[in-house]
């Protein structure tokens, strides 16, 4: 089953016209993802072309929902921009909203996520990878690419993979991928101190979903979402999940790239994050060449 | 971002948060003239550098203390001459210190108590808290592990700001009273106005008195604001002081590259931050020590890895260069082209190991066999790790 979506769910990109929202809704085209809409203020009436593909091209979410049949739409939209794109989505009562715009200003994403309660959207980033959920076809083709993952690193498997960074996600999945065993779905939840789907929300799904069988989790320094996640998985997390922190070596008080990795006033520590995974029974990697390995041992599959 | 005392006083005094008299100098005339206006009262001089410890730092002419009490403007301006291009060291500037080309003249303001306020972003929550502390001049973080019911957090919704009732019940919880209570609420709520206004990402007034004759004053504070908000912050983009700066985190950011300095040997460059971090970690995990956080982003063009190379090199600790690339849409043989142009362009002399992955790697991995330069591979991130560690072991 996958979590969040499968090689059907239908999908619209919120600046498509733009550099970054064609160049990989192209991508995802080639993949074979049900790409069905675009939204561009303005060049509703176009099209977007790519090979054989003509994905016509709304002015609003509503109309492009509408006409579309789309339940997903991710967001490509600069971030002066993003958080309005995100409200309209979630006006337009899509499913899930995928925000892979880096840089949308803190304030901005503090509203939206006090605007989306009790709304029934789910949103996942920002400052994200998007999600993937493998495909059956030959390098995973034919599965549902939502964000910028490279998709050909995948296979279509049982391990869920939930991460805040884009590069460690696509580290561990080559990992798995190269010793033969797949993925159900690989979210990337984003490096942002606000945003819409935490490493615990995720850890929900996967342990709900009767395809994955096993879980990698990748955190890095800053909050305490990684440690809330392992309180949770202590108690309730059937399958077995390895886990990788980032961030051992990064001097408090800065910022490391991602907005939200940051270790402030003593907490955040990757120590604290390591020690909350191995207290929960999460076998932990010693590093990000081993995720892989660590998790098939625990899984008792090597 | 950061910025200087006497910039935060401005945003102080813009956004009606009731602060001491006092203006920025530049030279020591300007001091006497400053101090001149306040009045017949006491002053203090302060170095103007973002590091703390100012009070009990060395300037390296020999003379003491980045803050000086004086009793008459002659003095301050004295003391302004002895301070102004003159290099400060404190326990966070590291021993090269920090040059001060700003002074701050303010009334001295006698304290009867000192109390702790802040205004930060909570990530559990999503919204902004407000901590507030009878416990002034203490260390919050020592407070909060050994008299945690001393410290008072208030969450704001963002959509309705922090509220009357709010800042009420703070006061109560800080003891102020009558005159002071109310004096408190125009402080918190004008504080609160400037956090989101000015897209902070933290306001910590440090410290927050009580005067003998009861007036309450935010003396100085410590900010931070949100850098992915400066495009709509010119008055604070306007307030940035390159010179407080490490200058390859400048040069850096102008090629939007991602990069802080550290103290080792074995510089990396990477894509990505995550694994940015996790490759300073598997450095020092195969017993090296890493010389930067780089982060080159998703897309990185040959200019930018060249750019990236002279940033590096120009630490001069580095004995050893280790790039990690996890191509997954960028093409690796673009991101070999860059490395073997740049490794021409700066007459590279210490060892360098590459470790490619992903798209078109292959092609990457030829070019960089038929450079002609010795550029050691990686089989993968630990194997380059190790091979890294060792080459600048054995050099």
């Amino acid at each position: 089953m996958a979590i969040l979506v499968t090689p059907e769910t239908r999908i619209l990109v919120q600046g498509i016209t733009g550099d970054f929202g064609s160049r990989h809704a192209r991508l995802s085209l080639d993949y074979g993802t049900q790409l069905v809409a675009g939204v561009t203020p303005g060049k509703g009436g176009q099209s977007f072309e790519h090979g054989t593909h003509k994905v016509p091209i709304y002015d609003t979410v509503a109309n492009a929902a509408k006409q579309s049949g789309a339940t997903v739409s991710v967001i490509f939209v600069p971030p002066p921009f993003a958080a309005d794109a995100i409200l309209e989505s979630i006006d337009a009562g899509m499913d899930l909203v995928v925000a892979i715009t880096e840089g949308i200003p803190v304030n901005d994403m503090v509203r939206v996520k006090h605007a989306m309660r009790g709304s029934k959207t789910r949103l996942i980033g920002p400052n994200c990878p998007g999600i993937v959920t493998p495909g059956e076809g030959a390098q995973s083709h034919g599965g549902c690419r939502i964000g910028i993952a490279p998709g050909y690193i995948h296979k279509k498997g049982n391990v869920g993979v939930v991460s805040r960074s884009g590069t460690l996600t696509y580290e561990a999945v080559w990992q798995l991928t190269s010793r033969g065993f797949g993925q159900s779905t690989c979210v990337g939840i984003g490096g942002d101190p606000v945003n819409g789907t935490s490493h615990l929300d995720v850890l929900k799904m996967f342990n709900d979903d009767p395809e994955t069988e096993a879980i990698i989790m990748i955190g890095e320094i800053g909050g305490d979402a990684e440690e809330l996640a392992a309180e949770w998985a202590a108690v309730h997390c059937k399958k077995p999940i390895a886990g990788f922190i980032a961030g051992a070596t990064a001097p408090p008080g800065r910022r490391m790239g991602h907005a939200g990795a940051i270790v402030s006033g003593g907490k955040g520590t990757a120590a604290d994050k390591i020690a909350a995974f191995k207290a929960a029974g999460i076998a932990v990697a010693e590093t990000p060449s081993v995720m892989a390995d660590t998790l098939l041992r625990h899984w008792g599959k090597a | 971002m950061n910025i200087h005392e006497y910039q935060a006083r401005e945003l102080f005094e813009k956004f009606g948060v009731a602060t001491s008299q006092g203006r920025v100098a530049a030279t020591a005339d300007e001091a006497i003239e400053v101090a001149r206006s306040l009045g017949d009262k006491p002053i203090v001089v302060k170095a103007q550098i973002h590091a703390g410890g100012r009070g009990k730092g060395t300037f390296t002419n020999g003379f003491k203390g980045g803050v000086h009490m004086c009793k008459n403007p002659e003095e301050a301006g004295e003391i302004a001459g002895k301070m102004l291009g003159q290099t400060l060291v404190t326990h966070q500037t590291g021993p090269e210190g920090k040059v001060v080309s700003k002074v701050l003249v303010a009334e001295a303001v006698d304290i009867s108590r000192e109390l702790y306020f802040a205004i930060l972003l909570d990530r559990a929550t999503s919204q902004p808290v407000v901590i507030a502390s009878t416990e002034g001049g203490m260390d919050i973080e020592a407070v909060a592990e050994h008299a945690p019911e001393k410290i008072m957090r208030e969450f704001v919704n963002p959509f309705l700001g922090l509220q009357p009732f709010q800042t009420r019940k703070l006061a109560d919880a800080l003891g102020l009273k009558g005159k002071q209570a109310s004096q408190a609420g125009k402080l918190f709520t004008a504080l609160y106005k400037l956090f989101m206004a000015r897209d902070c990402s933290q306001i910590e007034v440090n410290p927050l008195v009580v005067t003998p004759d009861g007036q309450l004053l935010a003396l100085d504070a410590k900010f931070n604001f949100d850098d992915n908000a400066l495009f709509r912050q010119p008055e604070i983009v306007a307030m940035r002081d390159k010179s407080e700066e490490d200058p390859r985190e400048v040069a850096a950011s102008e090629f939007n590259l991602n990069y802080i300095g550290l103290d080792g040997n074995i510089a990396c460059l990477v894509n990505g931050a995550g694994l940015a971090m996790a490759t300073m970690d598997i450095i020092q995990y195969c017993g090296g020590k890493p010389a930067n956080f780089l982060d080159v982003g998703g897309g990185a063009s040959k200019e930018q890895v060249s750019a990236a190379f002279k940033i590096i090199l120009s630490d001069p600790n580095v004995h050893g260069i280790l790039v990690n690339i996890f191509g997954g849409i960028m093409d690796c043989n673009v991101i070999a082209n860059g490395i073997v142009a740049a490794a021409r362009e700066t007459h590279l002399g210490i060892p360098l190991v590459v470790r490619l992955e992903g798209n078109n790697v292959a092609a990457g991995k030829q070019t960089l066999a038929e450079s002609g330069l010795t550029i050691i591979t990686g089989s993968d991130l630990a194997d380059a790790a190790h091979k890294v560690v060792a080459a600048v072991k054995a050099a």
